[in-house]
């Protein structure tokens, strides 16, 4: 079964078809994806410097989180993992938490009031139906609500992968379901992940929709997800996304993956990075100069920067503290184990 | 003899273990990088991809792929990752892997070895921290073990590629690479279901095992050190639970502090001491002590070292058995 990865935007930046978005959008989601860059690359130096526990990078990944969250409204749900703090943040996460859950402090957890993020999910897989669940109940409580759910490739290999698409498609729900395929999933490449061509062709086994896109294009994938967004919201159904992109880094920062791949592999990618692409082609329209690219990273930097000291700021929780919301009301075991632990 | 830490014993043992052409290993990243804590180092590179299997990432199916390998006669030594992974594999070890002797009547059975980190104390991520070792305690039909040193790390893992029945073999994440202690080059057994006793003692018992051993041993160190006669046991197995070692040994001190780093309530700490009433009331000069974690999602790296039975409380436990 072949199919061809939709492409707006090549590698060298030009235009292979219509954008669909106009300029000033296209500059804020470069934006976006320059800042979600300096955010990554400010995180992993953390955790070299022992700031932070595993931080699990995206770098080259901005095209799928950025473009595929930019369709989404405030009412709309995403459901993500891990390697998903840009989509988290351009939907209204606060690099704060973001940094704080990294820290190794639950506090990171808490989306801000109002914004529908749900904390990342550390295990492989077990999200993807709850997004099915929170674009159901939107339907069932008569708003047009969304959910997305961003993946990778190798979890599509989990059990719960096969009943969130089975049900997704049954109750119609209005999920969009975006596999970020960066060709590893830890040590095990794609090709040994599962013997599909595609994991978009998946999609039609379940009755489906299912889209193949170039996930290092941003004008790309804003489309795609846009057009699945606009079929959830006016109640046609889910729609399966695979966006081939490449997991530069690796795993986390406790993997070592040279013990599996080679840097040519790597290097081959760095030359399709999502954000150059986009850059090229503002430079063709002359909408990018040096000193516009200084000053978002340099404002980004002095956001993140705050950020950590935010984060950094916050006293680690007392042992009392490590007992709160468990439950609405503490149970009496609880209550007594806090005095406990209190009492040292 | 070399000196090895536990995850160099368990590769040892992987290696002899695989000598044996029914034997598989399989799991995540446990062939081309290793496994997660590189327990599997190098044993691809000399077994082969086709015995040593990088897999899919699916928990239920690495279990239930091995069941059916283990019932179809071979001997797989499947890996998951972290505790907090196995749950989605939990429906086959509790519905098809503890069960299928009893099911079959002994026509068919699934020795598999089901080895599984866990513990916290290494600032993990959410998930990777989990001690649950009592719920699969509570899947009858597979035995549950948990070695605490390198030695007994490479003889019980050899002893559960024996056994005829399944073994879930717990690797306490922490000790992983803290201890050495020279271990035998060659294959030898170590028993399942046989409790070590560490020290002899007169004052007080100290039962544990697993992760909780480091702090047990200093925490009798230091009570040792202020003129307190310790017995300390590690269980090493909790099914088959040696509870005569424990109850020989709460009759003869009269006081026990049982540790365990699970969550309190209803965890394996409870069924010893709920043992020890039964068998051994008449003896106890003191209420028996738990040590636990707390009945808490176990805290991220900040917080664990709150959660985490420390020496001190296992210190202070022990003497409130004294006072009383």
């Amino acid at each position: 079964m072949s199919m061809e990865p939709r492409q707006i935007l090549a590698p060298d930046g030009t235009l292979r078809g219509d954008s669909p978005l106009e300029m000033a959008e296209i500059r804020r989601l470069y934006r976006a994806m320059v800042s979600a860059r300096v955010y990554d690359h400010k995180a992993s130096a953390m955790q070299r410097q022992g700031r932070l526990a595993t931080y699990a990078q995206f770098e080259g990944q901005e095209a799928c989180q950025i473009g595929s969250v930019a369709p989404l409204l405030a009412q709309d749900w995403l459901a993500g993992t891990y390697r998903d703090a840009a989509a988290m943040w351009f939907h209204g996460y606060t690099w704060r938490n973001l940094l704080l859950g990294r820290t190794g402090d639950e506090r990171g957890g808490q989306a801000p009031e109002g914004v529908r993020v749900l904390p990342p999910s550390i295990t492989v897989g077990g999200h993807m139906i709850h997004a099915v669940g929170l674009g159901w109940a939107e339907r069932l409580q008569g708003s047009d609500g969304v959910a997305l759910t961003l993946f990778g490739d190798g979890a599509t290999s989990e059990g719960d992968f096969h009943e969130a698409m089975n049900f997704a498609a049954v109750f119609a729900t209005p999920t969009i379901f975006f596999c970020q395929n960066n060709g590893w999933a830890i040590s095990m490449p794609r090709e040994q992940q599962t013997k599909s061509e595609t994991i978009a062709q998946k999609a039609a086994g379940y009755g489906m929709v299912g889209e193949l896109v170039d996930g290092n294009d941003l004008l790309a994938v804003y489309d795609v997800t846009k057009a699945a967004v606009d079929r959830a919201r006016s109640g046609v159904g889910p729609t399966l996304i695979e966006g081939l992109t490449f997991r530069v880094g690796p795993h986390t920062t406790n993997d070592d993956a040279g013990r599996y791949r080679t840097d040519d592999s790597v290097a081959a990618w760095r030359e399709r990075d999502p954000i150059e692409r986009v850059r090229r082609y503002l430079v063709a329209q002359d909408m990018w100069d040096e000193q516009w690219q200084t000053d978002i990273e340099a404002a980004e930097a002095q956001a993140v920067e705050d950020a950590v000291a935010a984060a950094e700021a916050l006293e680690p929780f007392t042992a009392g503290e490590m007992f709160d919301a468990m439950y609405s009301e503490p149970t009496a075991q609880i209550v007594e184990q806090r005095k406990e632990a209190e009492r040292g | 003899m070399a000196e090895l830490n536990i995850a160099q014993a368990l590769n040892s043992a992987l290696g002899i273990a695989l000598e044996d052409a029914k034997v598989v290993l399989i799991g995540e990243d446990v062939g081309t990088t290793g496994g997660v804590f590189r327990v599997s180092d190098g044993l691809q590179q000399t077994h082969g991809p086709a015995r040593v299997i990088d897999t899919p990432v699916a928990e239920s199916g690495i279990v239930g792929a091995a069941f059916g390998m283990a019932v179809a006669g071979m001997k797989p030594i499947a890996e998951i990752q972290f505790m907090g992974f196995s749950y989605p594999a939990y429906d086959q070890v509790i519905n098809h892997v503890a069960r299928i002797r009893n099911r079959s009547r002994n026509r068919f059975t699934a020795p598999l070895v089901l080895r599984i980190p866990y513990g916290a104390g290494i600032g993990a991520a959410e998930h990777h921290s989990e001690s649950a070792e009592a719920i699969y305690v509570q899947a009858p039909g597979v035995k549950v073990v948990v070695p605490a040193t390198p030695y007994d790390a490479k003889g019980m893992l050899l002893a559960a590629v024996d056994d005829p029945d399944p073994v879930i073999f717990l690797e306490p994440i922490r000790l992983y690479r803290s201890i050495r202690q020279e271990v035998p080059d060659e294959a030898y057994r170590v028993p399942l279901g046989v409790a070590a006793h560490r020290r002899e003692g007169t004052d007080v018992s100290l039962v544990g095992y697993g992760s909780m051993m480091r702090e047990l041993t200093a925490a009798a160190d230091e009570l040792t050190a202020s003129g307190i006669s310790v017995d300390l046991i590690d269980l090493r197995s909790l099914v088959p639970f040696d509870a005569e070692v424990v109850i020989d040994s709460a009759q003869r001190t009269g006081r026990v502090v049982i540790v365990q780093e699970a969550p309190r309530s209803a965890g394996f700490a409870a069924e010893i001491a709920a043992q020890i009433q039964e068998k051994a009331l008449y003896s106890l000069n003191a209420p028996v002590e738990r040590v636990t974690g707390y009945d808490i999602v176990v805290p991220l790296r900040r917080a664990e070292k709150h959660f985490v039975p420390s020496v001190e409380r296992v210190v202070a436990a022990a003497r409130r058995t004294l006072q009383a």
